[in-house]
């Protein structure tokens, strides 16, 4: 057996490619279930306040609004990062991929500030099954944003320093995937969780 | 401050009773032997380099059943104990352990028979034998199924380090709340079920995306979907199964974990948790779980039964239908296993009837296999009795399943030992004895030679005669009013009699696996004399018997291209000869890297059960730079050359003539 790198013929990467992408495609629809296994557990907790403050009181639609522009933009820049892998622009593709990863982080940090608020107001997750749920599928998403960040740097990384072999660009395929897929979920956390929340639903 | 780097961990940690000491003991010993064996004969490197690093699917598939084989032998040994306890526990006398001894064994039987047992022989049989059912040389995504294995294997290792590292859950085998909250299961067991469960249940789902790629992706060129053989049909549809049943019990045992170590409320009784969201949630896993496991086996029955009755499988598309009609509804049932909880009399009734209407897609099956069998040229060789066994057993237990579906009956068996009988003869009878089957079946083409066919059918009657033995008396008990799970009963039942003949029956079942061990010693000592030499010992239809056995790495010099369905039999028919020619072949290189990030989980979940954190944050660290360091390597293949392929075919071919 020869010890060379195994060299593929094009049809082959590109089958490959599809494989794999199909695969992801697979997996974040498992993650999929995951989340709306967490949004029914929510659904059925969300009124079990025990006698602590609600959705009403606790939820701060403004900042909310400014975590999900934060997310809603890096999925725009996610997609231009993207572009720019086709133009196999190594430059741009850092660029994007670090503006991403900046509002990625600042929404984390919103996040988390928005937790530290809630705990030391005494409304931690051991206060009731309201909270308990919610900080569980609210952190679930951000553990999601947390592994994308790592996962983005690797390849910033990667660009950096391999530029686009086939393996770096289907990479890149798949971190927008998952990127947009955690933008998916946002949305119908801002929507069931804060929107219908602060209005007490 | 060492003290609080070992958390909970301390020397009472140890086993104080007899029972587990002895059980702990063993698995000492054994262990130590094992690794002494592997050191004295230099067997180390060897083990490493050819199996635990490997990726081939067949070498995975192998590593998978020797461990479902031992954990089988030590849940049956956890049912030993049951019966032997349930026996003689009555009146004055106490049995053989006490009452919180008895709850860790029968939540320990349940637990491994399902997950290590069930779930583990399953992805055996699926790595050995799918990818040569479609024509493939290897599944989607090889590295992937060996992270599989190993988190599977890390699972099982955390469920046996309890026995001797503190305790196992006493809470049963799905460990309901608030009995499983830390209020009222204080120790260290329920975490160990949770971090068990939750670290081989990953292993699943990332095996369930596996193959679904695989076949979706990767059959023969010609393969159109309904030209598959039966059994993949079946993997498909149970591989979905676990891609969407799995997440949920993923998020179902994270949450109690939440509940037990940061505190939360989901299912505790108070301060807005809902115990009845997690039986709900287990079972919206938990059924189509049954269906996971049970429609792989029926997808071997189909191949077993038209290859001993030499006939096409009757029904081939009714079959399909059924199988998907039975992905469909098994979604549509979970509320069945808690009918008393009072969901209200509507809701009750429309599970009810969705119970009932899942056993015709099953009944249509059954009558298809029959079907097949009529005006066959039936050959009794032993894969044929476990069918034939099947059949007898889960059609008595499928009947009783629709007896309870009806609401109001289940109120008067529900958590009855009636129930135990039922589901025993499912998984035994409909899920094992297919796997069993299987492995005698599909044996010759991993190992180059049969089992030994007269062994083979003692060990089958063991099986047979033991298990109605021990589970017929159990339908009985439980309409007299015997509960599951009890360690003690009065004289005055009159259940006694009953429970010896259930514990005779476990004792002929005893037997049987003797039979299977000792099956195992002879084919090996007799292996020359059942050299498949043919590479299609049975008369086979479908393209794994088509190529040497055993299957060399590659599978397929060539991958062939299909026209008909059961491909090689129509290939034989037409007395084709395929010519030889050969090709560069890239196979993937092996990599301990699954190895390394199973190690990492599992400190993963010893530092969560012993609330040694800093060691939880060392093993997540690990598995993402592990990750990291394995995604840097690109030189992930080998090309084995057309030379290369021929020098190997040419070989095995003299090694066969030499015998």
């Amino acid at each position: 057996m020869s010890d060379t790198a195994v060299v593929l013929s094009e049809s082959e990467e590109v089958k490959n490619t599809e494989k794999t992408v199909f695969g992801f495609w697979v997996y974040l629809m498992t993650d999929c279930v995951l989340f709306a296994s967490l949004f029914a557990v929510y659904s059925v907790l969300h009124a079990n306040t025990f006698g602590g403050e609600g959705g009403q009181q606790l939820f701060d639609l403004p900042y909310v609004l400014g975590e999900t522009m934060l997310l809603l933009t890096s999925s725009f820049t996610c997609g231009l990062a993207l572009l720019a892998a086709q133009r196999r622009n190594k430059q741009q593709v850092l660029f994007w991929l670090g503006v991403t990863a900046a509002l990625g982080l600042s929404f984390l940090a919103m996040e988390l500030s928005e937790f530290r608020h809630l705990v030391a107001e005494g409304n931690s997750w051991r206060r009731s099954g309201f909270l308990s749920s919610y900080f569980t599928l609210v952190g679930t998403h951000g553990l999601h944003i947390t592994f994308g960040l790592i996962w983005m740097i690797t390849m910033m990384f990667y660009v950096a320093k391999k530029g686009f072999t086939n393996a770096v660009s289907k990479r890149l395929m798949l971190l927008s995937l998952f990127w947009h897929f955690l933008d998916v979920v946002w949305i119908f956390i801002f929507t069931i969780v804060y929107l219908f929340g602060a209005r007490g639903i | 401050m060492f003290a609080n780097l070992l958390g909970r961990l301390h020397w009472s940690s140890l086993p104080q009773d007899a029972i587990t000491r002895g059980g702990a003991i063993m698995i000492v010993v054994l262990g130590l032997s094992a690794l002494v064996a592997l050191t004295v004969t230099h067997k180390w490197k060897w083990l490493w380099h050819e199996w635990f690093t490997a990726q081939d699917p067949k070498k995975i598939g192998v590593m998978y059943i020797v461990v479902s084989t031992l954990m089988l032998l030590r849940g049956f040994s956890d049912a030993l104990l049951m019966r032997a306890q349930q026996a003689t526990s009555v009146g004055s006398s106490t049995g053989i352990v006490d009452s919180y001894h008895f709850q860790q064994i029968f939540s320990a039987h349940g637990t491994i028979m399902i997950f290590f047992v069930a779930m583990g022989f399953m992805f055996g049989l699926i790595n050995l034998v799918l990818p040569l059912q479609i024509g493939a040389r290897d599944v989607a995504f090889p590295f992937l199924n060996s992270v599989s294995f190993w988190l599977f294997f890390a699972g099982m290792g955390l469920i046996n380090l309890s026995l001797l590292l503190g305790e196992f859950s006493a809470a049963g085998w799905l460990a309901y709340p608030p009995l499983s909250e830390l209020k009222y299961s204080p120790g260290v067991g329920v975490d160990y079920w949770i971090w068990a469960l939750q670290i081989a249940g990953v292993g699943s789902m990332l095996s369930g995306i596996n193959f679904l790629v695989t076949i979706i992706k990767m059959r023969a060129p010609g393969m159109t979907l309904m030209k598959m053989p039966m059994f993949a049909w079946s993997v498909m549809a149970s591989m979905s199964l676990v891609a969407f049943a799995f997440p949920i019990l993923t998020v179902t045992l994270a949450l109690l974990a939440l509940d037990r170590t940061l505190g939360m409320h989901f299912f505790t009784a108070g301060a807005g948790g809902n115990p009845m969201m997690y039986v709900n949630l287990i079972w919206a896993w938990g059924h189509p779980e049954v269906y996971i496991l049970v429609l792989p086996a029926f997808g071997i029955y189909s191949e077993i039964v038209s290859t001993f009755a030499r006939k096409k499988l009757f029904g081939y598309t009714s079959m399909v239908w059924a199988i998907w009609a039975i992905v469909l509804l098994s979604f549509t049932v979970w509320l069945h296993h808690f009918f008393t909880m009072g969901a209200g009399a509507n809701v009750n009734a429309f599970f009810g009837i969705m119970t009932g209407v899942i056993a015709i897609p099953t009944g249509v099956k059954i009558f298809n296999w029959l079907f097949t069998m009529y005006r066959g040229r039936i050959k009794f060789a032993t894969p044929m009795l476990w069918f034939m066994g099947f059949v007898v057993i889960f059609t008595i237990g499928g009947i009783m399943g629709v007896l309870m579906s009806v609401p109001a009956i289940d109120y008067q068996v529900h958590n009855s030992l009636f129930l135990v009988a039922h589901f025993h003869m499912m998984i035994v009878g409909g899920v094992l004895f297919g796997y069993l089957g299987g492995l005698t079946y599909w044996f010759p083409k991993i190992f180059g030679f049969r089992l030994n066919e007269r062994l083979g059918r003692y060990a089958f009657y063991g099986w047979f005669i033991g298990f109605l033995l021990a589970f017929t008396p159990l339908y009985i008990l439980g309409l007299m009013g015997a509960t599951r799970r009890l360690d003690h009963y009065d004289a005055s039942m009159g259940w006694q009699g009953l429970f010896i003949v259930a514990g005779i029956g476990v004792l002929f079942l005893a037997v049987g696996i003797a039979f299977q061990v000792l099956q195992l010693v002879v084919s090996i000592w007799q292996r020359d004399q059942h050299r498949d030499l043919t590479g299609d010992p049975w008369n086979g239809r479908t393209l794994e018997w088509s190529i040497p056995s055993p299957a060399p790495v590659y599978n397929f010099t060539t991958i062939p291209v299909i026209y008909e369905r059961d491909a090689f039999w129509v290939t034989k028919q037409m007395d084709g000869k395929r010519r030889k020619h050969y090709e560069d072949i890239v196979l993937p290189k092996n990599t301990g890297a699954g190895v390394w990030i199973a190690g990492f989980a599992f400190a993963v979940g010893f530092g969560m059960i012993w609330h040694m954190y800093w060691l939880a944050v060392i093993g997540l660290v690990g598995v993402v730079v592990t990750l990291i360091v394995r995604s840097m390597d690109e030189d992930t293949e080998y090309v084995m050359t057309a030379q290369e392929v021929e020098k190997h075919e040419n070989a095995l071919a003299r090694r066969r003539m030499a015998v």
